[in-house]
């Protein structure tokens, strides 16, 4: 019986140490992806400014904590170029399906963000300057653009790195600000 | 040819400074005690935006936001442990190059151990089945059976060889 036992561990070992090796295969995983520490939590504290040479009033928790539906969250700048073109996405988002939308400018000079926000359009609600890059290291930011899906409540529910411009990239914006709606 | 060694050892030491500093003049510390302690702590956090390389060497804006904010923890008089705990609450334990020890990475710190303690086992009871065996084969005589298999065996040939 304990040499049957025996016998079995190296065909256990085979499998468990297959099953670990198919899983780091799967082309879909990227092992760069940083689990973002947010999630589940309610927005961090802070408070930004407004961009100079805007309208657009500033942000903060507090702002945040008050909405009382899902919104998102991105952070983008003007020196960021896949901002540019997730911006048209952004915009569809607020003009066709009244999606709310707060920005965070991020370690960008307010000029240039205020001539982007020209040239572009600005579909944001409200925009905080963090020119400096302190609230980004607050939100846990690795690099723009981001985009946060906040519930009702102000709690993070969905995080996504890098621009949202594919259809996939747009689904999974869509679906987390459905599910943050169902539980609020 | 001096030439020659003179600017190769230049040029090693020139890219042995530029690489090594990353932290900027204005970012400096005045006493140097906490400036240590700051090296030392930024050498432990990872940048999250060039993902091998720590904080202290980087020139990532995150990085340098990140050297600002930690001296600025250190000033206000946090301990190591503090520190590592704000960056851990804003960016998960993915900013500390030595994983924490806990029930989830008891696997990444003892699992090598365990296996080694596994390996030696295995050798030590095969070791000691193979003596013993190998003891029993030397006192267990041939049977007469076995003899006379033997026998033919071991003179089959015999005969054609040497007529």
């Amino acid at each position: 019986m304990m040499k049957k036992i025996l016998l079995a561990i190296p065909a256990l070992v085979a499998v468990v140490l297959g099953g670990f090796l198919f899983w780091g295969l799967n082309p879909d995983r990227d092992p760069n992806a940083i689990p973002s520490a947010l999630i589940s939590d309610p927005v961090p504290n802070f408070e930004l400014p407004p961009v100079d040479g805007t309208k657009t009033p500033g942000l903060s928790a507090a702002a945040l904590r008050s909405i009382g539906e899902p919104f998102l969250v991105n952070v983008f700048a003007s020196w960021c170029v896949p901002c540019r073109a997730e911006h048209a996405v952004l915009s569809r988002f607020v003009e066709q399906d009244g999606i709310r939308l707060m920005g965070i400018n991020y370690m960008d000079k307010p000029a240039d963000a205020a001539n982007w926000l020209d040239e572009l359009g600005n579909p944001y609600e409200r925009i905080g300057s963090d020119s400096e890059g302190r609230v980004g290291i607050e939100w846990g930011i690795s690099g723009v653009p981001e985009t946060f899906v906040i519930d009702g409540m102000g709690i993070v529910v969905y995080r996504y790195v890098g621009p949202i411009v594919t259809p996939e990239a747009q689904a999974e914006i869509r679906a987390a600000l459905a599910a943050a709606g169902g539980q609020s | 040819m001096k030439g020659w060694l003179g600017s190769l050892v230049l040029v090693l030491a020139l890219s042995a400074t530029s690489s090594v500093w990353a932290v900027e003049p204005d970012e400096l510390l005045d006493d140097p005690v906490l400036e240590m302690r700051a090296r030392e702590l930024s050498k432990q956090l990872r940048c999250v935006v060039c993902q091998n390389q720590d904080i202290d060497s980087s020139n990532a804006g995150v990085a340098r936001t990140m050297r600002t904010l930690l001296r600025e923890r250190l000033i206000a008089g946090d301990t190591d442990g503090e520190i590592t705990a704000f960056f851990v609450d804003r960016y998960g334990d993915f900013v500390l190059f030595q994983p924490r020890l806990k029930p989830a990475t008891y696997l990444l710190w003892f699992g090598p151990a365990v296996l080694f303690a596994i390996g030696i086992g295995v050798v030590l009871v095969t070791l000691r089945r193979r003596s013993t065996a190998v003891l029993d084969g030397a006192t267990d005589p041939l049977s007469p059976d076995e003899e006379r298999e033997f026998e033919a065996i071991f003179h089959k040939d015999e005969g054609q060889k040497y007529p």
